[in-house]
């Protein structure tokens, strides 16, 4: 068979982006990949490990194959028999795939949450009270001369963030690294750390002190402690003049500052910091989202519904109050009888309390690959991995929409989530017009 | 497609000067025809107003900094809920609706088509995806070029083919309408928290001057001959004395040929209709813009009119929305985008008691009364900035009846209503002038002949209205006349009823509308090869990944450029 060769494929992995890659292949298999980092590259290598091949079915406590025409009615029947069901995932799938799934949650009165709510959900509470003051990606590569990574390790987490878009990137106005500054905040010298012209190391849980002392610092206000938060305050009057003195200036924080101590408050004084720079020069702020399309399932989610993620159907009208309507609080309190989940795995990344319960409900299961969460369901209905074996829109972290172009075909009999989402839907709807 | 009769309504359509006679409308398959068959389907309008459906040439309801906005603003959703019914979805109001609602609640006012008027190119598949989700009604919308880079390199080097090639480039691959410039350079000042002070400011770096950018791409759209005219959102929005600003905006392009058209339509103008030095001292710049309309055909405008109600701001224009948010201290969004725009994204109220306010609700009336041709101001709230595009029929209200005003009038702050000229201004709108202001003379502005009007030939887009003209005098109950508006007894559209007494009861998809106009085929190689050589330099994306293939739309419809002349 003869081999093709696509160029400007968009990468499926992290939230960055990357629509550099050239992928050598043929109708069905991977033969080689350029231009992605290692995580982009080990993607491609090995889309067909771990898959799951056929629709499943829980018999007599057995997964057994079964057809997909039986594996959607088995999921119809489970979300239309729930009273609370919970819709999960999203994060890596299309947005178009999401959309499916919203109409699905309206259509059975329920609970739609996607990945945001355990990782950059606190990120999105700080911005309801402050705003925040943002730019793509293209515009820190152009213009930053001061880069801050807060509570992330990109080196690792968004590998190409540093050479595509800050301090190794060359931009219209900032050419080569000495052009730029790079900070690094963290409770550990990161490899990213190692990079740094400045590592503060702040205490395990000290970011919101630390946070608050730099607006202070910034303000030209004195502080009268010796540290803060484990970093001497001469470090911090140094770190608010370079802040204050640079021409651009852009933040960064991950997983380190929303899910420690403070979580949303932290995150709320990230943004006012970088709000209040800019009465007195050009600063941005870029929540490190993780998931491809994280920042896609947000988007949807918050033009259909009006809120961006933990959102309840079950009246009729969108619902949101995180704490009451996400997902992991949802199931801790044992109230959430049924879950469909997408492109996720919570049986593995949820608190140890929502898992015990989740485990004991009913699960459909639509996933390409064999996880903790599939083992668990009563349902597994396998997909497509989307901007390989199928195609779909995704935003990246900045918010720039890419279409992310299928390249080999699914393995036979697997379709991608959006064929399977609506497929569902009008399973549901046949039975609800029976009843 | 069945067909059917529109019965004995009185019919306003300024387009073909029809105004308020008895006359029966006939449809097929979605459009408006000669006549229809005995079986066709009779819809009794007796004792009611018939009109083309609404046009909206500028509301932002989609795209990136809509769903900001969104995001950011819970509060502004959680009390207006609106619930799933057998017809529609779910969704939320109230200031920046989800999409859904936007549709229904368009639709329930009898407006058909709405343009979203600022699309960062970038970010103009999050725009479509919205516009592909929004019920109902026709779209399009206006990608922004007053700071792009390419833009502003083709107007340094004084190549204007090119510059329409690449204009041209921009609109197929954005699927987008029509040029939209917002505060022309200054967003390139932003990118270092700058802002230009006017039209002869230079941009940092780019060596080019606001009324170059404007010039150029005035001369580009009469080359292309884009149905649309140049929309523009002037430099030095919000800020006291900005009213000359606007007038010379005008002026610099008074010499460009049009082509059948007005050459550039200037947009809410009440943020950019200032007199005086400082807040304290702001006034009304109406009377000298309005005298400028009057006097010259060259220009269009809208007026963004002001309601005291919650607001949310949202504009490309980033400078301006942080010197607002000093002044607010609400919560601010930001959102630059590469080598291209800006946006931000403030939560305001306005209030009757404050004198500025009153100010901007007096400026936006007066321009309304004063323009005299009610072919040159179109109504518009600038939705969401002014207030919610829900709330056109109050507006209505205020421009068909003085009394409605003056009830205004006597709450507002006393100072703004003593230096308004609003107090002595008699004018009351027609029905006719009403139908002209919201469908014919926005749909002829837009270059869609098929719309705004009930002629044969047209899109069975058609509202019907509660009022029975020889018995309602619009000055006297204007009350009836604002509920009437808000809840369209009919909305036709494509032929279909969608709307009954104000609720929905079927929701059709709409189309998308995009222009592809027409450049010398080497003129476009060279730019392309231009384009190939720098794009990896200037976008975080690459060249191929970049333009939104037409299959994206869920409901594409091309406009040709020759439509348009």
């Amino acid at each position: 068979m003869s081999k093709k060769i696509s160029e400007s494929v968009v990468c499926t992995f992290c939230a960055s982006g990357c629509d550099d890659l050239e992928i050598t292949h043929n109708r069905r298999t991977v033969d080689s990949a350029r231009n992605g980092c290692a995580i982009s590259l080990s993607r491609f290598a090995s889309i067909r490990e771990s898959r799951i091949l056929k629709p499943l079915i829980r018999t007599r406590g057995n997964l057994r194959a079964t057809t997909f025409a039986k594996a959607i009615d088995r999921a119809a029947r489970v979300l239309n028999n729930s009273k609370y069901p919970l819709l999960y995932g999203w994060s890596q799938t299309s947005c178009e795939a999401i959309s499916k799934g919203i109409e699905l949650a309206e259509l059975v009165g329920g609970l739609i949450d996607n990945t945001t709510t355990s990782c950059h959900g606190p990120t999105i509470l700080g911005l309801q009270d402050v705003g925040e003051a943002t730019c793509t990606l293209g515009e820190v590569r152009h213009s930053a001369d001061l880069i801050i990574y807060w509570g992330c390790n990109p080196i690792h987490s968004h590998p190409h963030h540093t050479t595509r878009f800050t301090v190794f990137s060359k931009g219209r106005f900032r050419k080569t690294r000495k052009d730029r500054k790079l900070v690094v905040v963290d409770v550990r010298r990161t490899d990213t750390a190692k990079l740094a012209d400045k590592f503060i190391q702040v205490q395990p849980n000290g970011d919101y002190e630390l946070l608050t002392a730099l607006r202070t610092a910034i303000r030209g206000e004195e502080i009268e402690q010796d540290s803060i938060a484990g970093v001497p305050v001469d470090t911090i009057e140094e770190t608010a003049d370079m802040m204050v003195d640079c021409e651009f200036g852009a933040l960064f924080f991950g997983l380190g500052l929303t899910m420690t101590a403070g979580k949303h408050r932290n995150t709320e004084a990230a943004l006012a910091l970088v709000r209040d720079l800019n009465y007195v020069t050009k600063f941005v702020v870029i929540p490190m989202r993780g998931w491809f399309n994280v920042t896609g399932a947000n988007e949807v989610t918050t033009w259909q519904t009006g809120y961006p993620y933990a959102v309840d159907l079950t009246q009729g009208y969108p619902r949101f109050n995180p704490g009451d309507t996400s997902a992991i609080d949802a199931i801790a309190r044992g109230e959430v009888d049924a879950a469909l989940v997408v492109a996720s795995d919570p049986v593995s990344h949820f608190p140890g309390a929502a898992v015990k319960h989740l485990v004991e409900i009913p699960i459909v299961t639509v996933e390409p690959k064999w996880t903790p969460t599939s083992e668990a369901s009563e349902v597994v209905i396998p997909s497509a991995i989307l901007g390989i074996e199928a195609s779909g829109t995704i935003y990246r972290i900045d918010g720039v929409p890419l279409e992310a172009r299928k390249v080999v075909d699914p393995p036979a009999g697997v379709r991608p989530d959006v064929e399977i989402l609506d497929a569902i839907i009008n399973r549901v709807k046949k039975l609800g017009a029976r009843r | 497609m069945a067909e059917f009769l529109i019965r004995n309504g009185y019919v306003f359509d300024p387009l073909n000067g029809i105004e308020g006679e008895k006359l029966d409308i006939s449809v097929r398959d979605g459009w408006i025809v000669e006549k229809v068959s005995r079986t066709a389907r009779v819809l009794d309008a007796s004792g009611k107003v018939v009109m083309p459906g609404g046009v909206d040439i500028h509301s932002h309801i989609a795209g990136s900094k809509a769903n900001c906005a969104r995001m950011m603003r819970p509060e502004d959703h959680s009390k207006d809920p609106e619930p799933k019914t057998r017809y529609a979805r779910s969704g939320v109001g109230h200031t920046i609706p989800s999409v859904f609602t936007t549709g229904y609640r368009y639709a329930r006012m009898g407006y058909t088509t709405v343009f979203e008027p600022a699309t960062p190119p970038l970010k103009t598949r999050h725009t479509h995806e919205e516009l592909n989700d929004i019920p109902i009604i026709d779209k399009g919308c206006f990608p922004l070029f007053g700071n792009n880079w390419f833009v502003m390199e083709y107007v340094r080097q004084g190549r204007i083919e090119e510059l329409a090639a690449y204009v041209a480039w921009m609109l197929e691959a954005t699927k987008g309408y029509a040029i939209k410039i917002v505060n022309p350079g200054g967003i390139e000042a932003w990118r270092w928290g700058g802002n230009v002070r006017g039209l002869d400011d230079r941009v940092p770096n780019f060596d080019v001057t606001p009324r170059e950018i404007v010039r150029a791409l005035c001369q580009v759209n009469s080359l292309l001959n884009l149905p649309h005219a140049v929309h523009i959102h002037p430099n030095c929005l919000a800020e006291p004395g900005n009213y000359q600003t606007t007038i010379d905006t005008m002026e610099s392009v008074r010499d460009i040929p049009i082509r059948g058209h007005p050459i550039m339509h200037v947009t809410h103008v009440q943020f950019t209709g200032r007199k005086g030095w400082s807040w304290p001292d702001v006034r009304s710049g109406a009377p000298e813009i309005a005298d400028y309309v009057n006097t010259h055909d060259h220009v269009t405008i809208d007026p963004g009119q002001l309601i005291f109600t919650n607001v949310t701001w949202m504009t490309a224009d980033g400078p301006a929305m942080f010197a607002l948010f000093k002044l607010t201290k609400t919560k601010w969004f930001n959102a630059d985008v590469e080598s291209e725009t800006g946006a931000g994204v403030v939560a305001a109220t306005y209030k009757k008691s404050n004198y500025v306010n009153a100010i901007q609700w007096g400026i936006a009336l007066e321009l309304a009364l004063l323009v005299k041709n009610p072919w040159k101001i179109f109504l518009t709230t600038d939705h969401p900035n002014g207030g919610p595009f829900t709330a056109y029929p109050r507006v209505i209200s205020w421009l068909v009846s003085k009394d409605a005003r003056k009830k205004l009038l006597d709450k507002i702050n006393k100072t703004a209503k003593r230096r308004l000229d609003l107090p002595g201004i008699d004018r009351e709108y027609t029905l006719y002038e009403i139908a002209t202001i919201t469908r014919a003379a926005t749909a002829k502005s837009l270059g869609l002949g098929f719309k705004g009007h009930l002629g044969v030939g047209a899109d069975a887009d058609i509202a019907i209205y509660d009022i029975d003209p020889p018995e309602v005098d619009p000055a006297k109950e204007y009350k009836a006349v604002r509920k009437a508006f808000a809840r369209a007894a009919f909305t036709i559209k494509d032929g279909r009823i969608v709307v009954k007494n104000g609720e929905v009861v079927r929701a059709v998809r709409g189309r998308t509308f995009w222009t592809r106009p027409q450049v010398p085929e080497e003129t476009m190689k060279t730019v392309i090869k231009q384009l190939e050589s720098k794009f990896d330099d200037y976008y975080t994306v690459r060249f191929a990944n970049y333009p939104i293939e037409e299959q994206y739309l869920s409901a594409s419809r091309v406009i040709a450029t020759s439509e348009g002349a």
